[in-house]
Parts: structure tokens; C-alpha cells; sequence
């Protein structure tokens, strides 16, 4: 049987989610003219006035944001509220230290738990369940969305944060998780450690929720298989609120977007043109609900595609596929995000040259990230030492920059390929996004 | 009071150092002496050469990372217990070895020790107050002839 969290909203008729759309987009245009002053520059360099905007029908002459536009009005440029209404910030990593910081009121909070907790419903968990979030807490929006979601649907909820693996299984036994939150390359070593530990059979796990890093339909069935579960796909950006954007029901084709709260646009990543459902476009989301950081036509830079036929569990939602690919060269390590142009950063700031190769593989479906720098006269020493306390540095300086392990290897002068004079800076061997 | 050894950072992969001998080879460097250090995706290889001014010259033309650093040369009888005695003093006089290397020259009954210390002076001063007296390049070349 198909659990919903509120199928009222989840099942309504799509003349019912339009009418809901066009009335909440109309209202959040108006909002940010005239409370941001950016939003206001922008449409108004572009002609647009929000009497121009009567309903969906118009968003395509709304100006588009990018990430870039966040970084130019950190932290607090593009806030829509005075500052007290705000409980709360999340936030992601950025290029060039400069992070991307999403504000929350209490109502921007309550729905983003909600669609969580629809998120967690679609997956079959009541207030019955024992839900384990073994996603980071801390700015990070893993933990907190699905730890608010579980609590919304009154399941008994394990804040168990990342790592520490011997805890999560010493709980995940002790108290009888039944459904697990966490990234996917993480459910897959828990996978593999609840196996070699003989622990299949003390564990009650049903099912599992698994996003924030892209993951293929094989690793997907190991997972199954190997917990005997079912593994539900979630989207989400901590720009639009968090996980929960968009989630994946029990037909497990595709996410449905949350539309009550998020349009969801497919454009041309060159041209920005809109694009048709079922085909590829780059994914945009306006938030149409949210107080202190609402988004107008957001790029994701995910590239995707949009199904509205009718799905069997019911949800009348629009799906997106999982992300195909990005329109930018913005890599997921470990569930991060990580632009190569952080690393160059890096790079430069500890006295390297920018002449470097990040090459991510993927063994037993875990990440591993080497960052491949040149060897120069002046970091060259005749001492092993002082060249590993160099490396060393380096390291730290990329983890303090990504918040993730790098390997750092030193090649010889001249030995990362350049293609047309320019070096092929990243060699992803994953192959996360094939077929 | 020193000699002059040059520093090549090296690839961890096969073939590294044979490439790198065979350009030594090419442009007629004698080696005298070689150490091999390696980490886990690199080597440093230390090597003493007759000419080491144009021995940095064509590596680096080759498009080598490289470094000259002056090191200690001492010679030592090739007997029992001449070692010790050198590290002792070393030791005892609080000079800290980063690492160290032999060779053997052509005069019988003797060796050459390579020493890599932070403080040359100190470790000159020390080791000649106590009798072993430090070569330098020219001298060292000469035991070659």
C-alpha cells in the first residue's frame, strides 16, 4: 500500500497545482521586486515588471540566477526578510572561500521538513519506524531535512550524524533501524561491513533514502541485494531548501518534485530556451513558498529530464529524472560538492603551480579524489621530508577548502596531458551518469 | 669543505631512473656515488658526479627538476668500528643526521661517507676537532684519478 504524508496535496489534480502555482509565483515575483534590491535590477534591466507576470505561463520572462549571482550577494544580499524573522542558515561550499549561505524563517523550516517527511512516506516509513540519518548534521543540509522529516511523520529518529561506522551498526541493531538515511556510497560500505560482520539477520532495516551524490542503477540493486531493502532515490540543493525537492515513490522511476512548492523548468543550458518535458534540459527551480530566501529561476547546472505522464503510486507530481550530467564542470565527491577552480585555489595559495589533473575513481563504491600537481624547482628539495610536510600541507588546505580527503600525488614537470594547449584538468573514470 | 651533490626528483614508475642514467651516460658524467630515497609516489635520487655544474645544466635541459646541495664527504678505513666512531662524534655533539650514504673510491682500504646535516659548519668543526677531516670536491675527484 502507498503511504503519503498529504495526499491531498501530493494527489491533487493538475489544474488544482497550477491554480496553487500561478497564485504563489505571482505573489513571490512581487515579493522580491520589491524587497531585494537585486531581484529588482535584474528585471528591471530585463523589462520586466511583476504586473507582467500572471501565472507560469510567464515565468519564461523572468531573469534566470545562477550560483555566481549567490556569491556576488553574499552573504545576506538577496534575503527577503528582515534578518530577526530568520531561525536558521545552511550552507555549502564555494569557490574561492566564498560559500553560498540559504536563510530559513520557521515556515521555510516547517516546509522543507514536510517534504522530507514526504520523502520519507513514499519510501513506506510510518511513526512506527525507526528512522537512522546518517547524513552530516552541521550546515550541511542532509541531516537536518531528513532528521526534521522523520520527526514531522513521528518516527523515532536516530541523530546519528556521519562516520563512526560500528556505532551506526551497534545502533542500527540495538534499536532496530528500519530506515536508512544517507548517501549512497555510505550505504553501500555499511552494505558491505553489515555482510562481513554475519549482521544481515539482526538488522530490520525495509528501506533506505539515499541522495546528495549521483549514484547508477547498479549500485542501486547491490544495495537492495545485499540489505534486502528497497533504495529510494532524493534531490535536492541547499540554494532551493535542502533534500526533498524531490523524492521517489514506490515505482522507483524518477522523483516527483515537490510542485506545490518548487516550479520545475527544463532550459537549454546554452541558449536558456525552455525545453519540453521528456526531453534533456538543464533543471531550474523557482521557489514559490519560501520567506527569507526565495529563488527565481534558479539554474541547477543538473541536467535532467521532466516526466508528466501518470505514475502508479498515485502522485500526480511531475518527476525528474536523476541527473544526467551537469552543464558545468562541477564534480560530486563523497556527496561534496567540488569545483575544480577551489582546487586551483588551493593550489596556488600553498605556492604550486595551476598546472594540475583531479582524476576521481570509484572502487567498492566509495570515492577516491587524487589531485595530480607538477613538481617545481621551487618546491623541490633534496629532502624527503620537507617535500612530504609540503604534500602534507597541501592536503589539509584541501580539506579545510572541500571538507573532504584529497590524495595529492607529484608528477614530474610536463607529464599532465594538455589537449590544444590547454590541460584536461579533470578525469572522472565513474561513469556516474551512463545510460 | 664540502662536496656537491645533486638532487633529481624522480617519478615512482619503471624505467624512472634507468631514463635518468642514460642521459648521464650520454653526456659522459662519471658518478661517484648514488641513493636512492623514495616516498610513495616519488623518489629523490642523490647522486655525486665529477662535473656537477654541467650536470645541472643538461638535466634541467632535459626537464628535470633538480637542486644542488652541499653535503659532507668524510673518508673512513674500511674496517670495523671507523663508522661508529664518526657517528659518535657526531652524535655526541648533538648533529643530527637527515640521511646519509656510502661509496667506495678507488684507494684501498677506504670508504667515503656522504652526510646530510642541517648545520655543515658544526658538523666541519666537530669532525675536524676530532681528528677526520672532511674532503671537498676537488679532493674527492682526485681520489678517482
Amino acid at each position: 500500500m502507498e503511504h503519503y504524508f498529504n495526499p491531498e496535496v501530493e494527489c491533487a489534480s493538475r489544474e488544482q497545482i497550477t491554480a496553487w502555482q500561478n497564485e504563489r509565483l505571482v505573489k513571490q515575483v512581487e515579493r522580491v521586486y520589491n524587497t531585494v534590491p537585486y531581484y529588482r535590477k535584474k528585471m528591471d534591466d530585463l523589462g520586466v515588471k511583476p504586473s507582467d507576470i500572471h501565472g507560469i505561463q510567464d515565468l519564461h520572462l523572468l531573469p534566470t540566477m545562477t550560483k555566481d549571482d549567490l556569491r556576488d550577494q553574499y552573504p545576506s544580499g538577496l534575503l527577503a526578510v528582515p534578518m530577526s524573522e530568520c531561525v536558521r542558515i545552511h550552507s555549502t561550499s564555494g569557490t574561492t572561500g566564498r560559500r553560498v549561505v540559504a536563510y530559513y524563517t520557521q515556515n521555510d523550516i516547517d516546509l522543507w521538513e514536510e517534504c522530507c517527511a514526504r520523502a520519507l512516506a513514499a519510501a513506506g516509513a510510518t511513526k512506527d519506524d525507526v528512522v537512522q540519518v546518517c547524513y552530516g548534521y552541521g550546515l550541511f543540509t542532509g541531516g537536518a531535512g531528513l532528521h526534521g522529516g522523520s520527526h514531522k511523520l513521528g518516527s523515532l529518529t536516530l541523530p546519528m550524524s556521519s562516520g563512526n561506522t560500528d556505532r551506526q551498526l551497534q545502533f542500527m541493531t540495538d534499536l532496530g533501524t528500519t530506515v536508512l538515511c544517507c548517501t549512497p556510497s555510505y550505504a553501500a560500505y555499511l552494505t558491505e561491513s553489515i555482510n562481513e560482520r554475519g549482521l544481515r539477520d539482526q538488522i530490520k532495516l525495509k528501506a533506505g533514502i539515499f541522495g546528495a551524490e549521483a549514484w547508477t542503477e547498479e549500485m542501486r540493486r547491490d544495495i537492495e541485494n545485499g540489505l534486502g531493502i528497497k533504495a529510494y532515490d532524493i534531490y535536492g540543493l541547499t540554494e532551493i531548501s535542502g533534500p526533498g525537492v524531490a523524492f521517489e515513490c514506490s515505482e522507483q522511476h524518477g522523483m516527483h518534485v515537490n510542485e506545490d512548492h518548487f516550479i520545475v523548468e527544463t532550459i537549454n543550458p546554452k541558449t536558456g530556451e525552455p525545453v519540453p518535458h521528456g526531453e534533456k534540459g538543464e533543471i531550474v527551480f523557482t521557489s514559490i513558498t519560501k520567506e527569507a530566501f526565495p529563488l527565481i529561476r534558479y539554474r541547477t547546472k543538473d541536467i535532467g529530464v521532466l516526466n508528466d505522464e501518470p505514475c502508479s503510486c498515485g502522485r500526480t507530481h511531475v518527476r525528474m529524472s536523476k541527473p544526467m550530467g551537469r552543464s558545468d564542470d562541477m564534480l560530486i565527491v563523497k556527496g561534496v560538492n567540488v569545483f575544480p577552480s577551489q582546487i586551483e585555489t588551493v593550489l596556488l595559495n600553498c605556492g604550486y603551480p595551476a598546472n594540475y589533473q583531479i582524476v576521481v575513481t570509484r572502487a567498492n563504491n566509495s570515492d577516491r579524489i587524487e589531485v595530480q600537481v607538477e613538481m617545481t624547482p621551487e618546491m623541490f628539495s633534496d629532502s624527503l621530508k620537507e617535500i612530504s610536510a609540503r604534500e602534507k600541507q597541501l592536503v589539509t588546505a584541501l580539506k579545510a577548502m572541500l571538507g573532504i580527503y584529497c590524495v595529492v600525488k607529484l608528477v614530474a614537470p610536463k607529464t599532465i596531458a594538455r589537449s590544444e594547449g590547454k590541460a584536461k584538468r579533470v578525469i572522472d573514470k565513474r561513469d556516474l551518469y551512463k545510460g | 669543505m664540502t662536496v656537491k651533490q645533486i638532487s633529481v626528483f624522480l617519478e615512482n614508475r619503471p624505467g624512472a631512473l634507468a631514463e635518468f642514467t642514460r642521459i648521464l651516460e650520454k653526456s659522459n658524467m662519471n658518478l661517484r656515488a648514488l641513493s636512492l630515497a623514495e616516498s610513495e609516489d616519488f623518489g629523490i635520487v642523490r647522486v655525486i658526479v665529477d662535473d656537477p655544474f654541467e650536470t645541472i645544466r643538461i638535466l634541467k635541459d632535459e626537464g628535470y627538476v633538480c637542486s644542488i646541495t652541499k653535503v659532507i664527504a668524510v673518508e673512513i678505513q674500511d674496517k670495523p668500528g671507523a663508522l661508529v666512531r664518526m657517528l659518535n662524534i657526531l652524535g655526541d655533539n648533538q648533529v643530527n643526521l637527515e640521511y646519509s650514504y656510502a661509496f667506495l673510491a678507488k684507494k684501498a682500504n677506504s670508504a667515503f661517507m656522504i652526510l646530510r646535516v642541517e648545520d655543515n659548519d658544526k658538523a666541519i668543526k666537530v669532525l675536524t676537532q676530532n681528528g677526520i677531516r672532511p674532503i671537498c670536491h676537488d679532493d674527492m675527484e682526485k681520489m678517482f684519478k
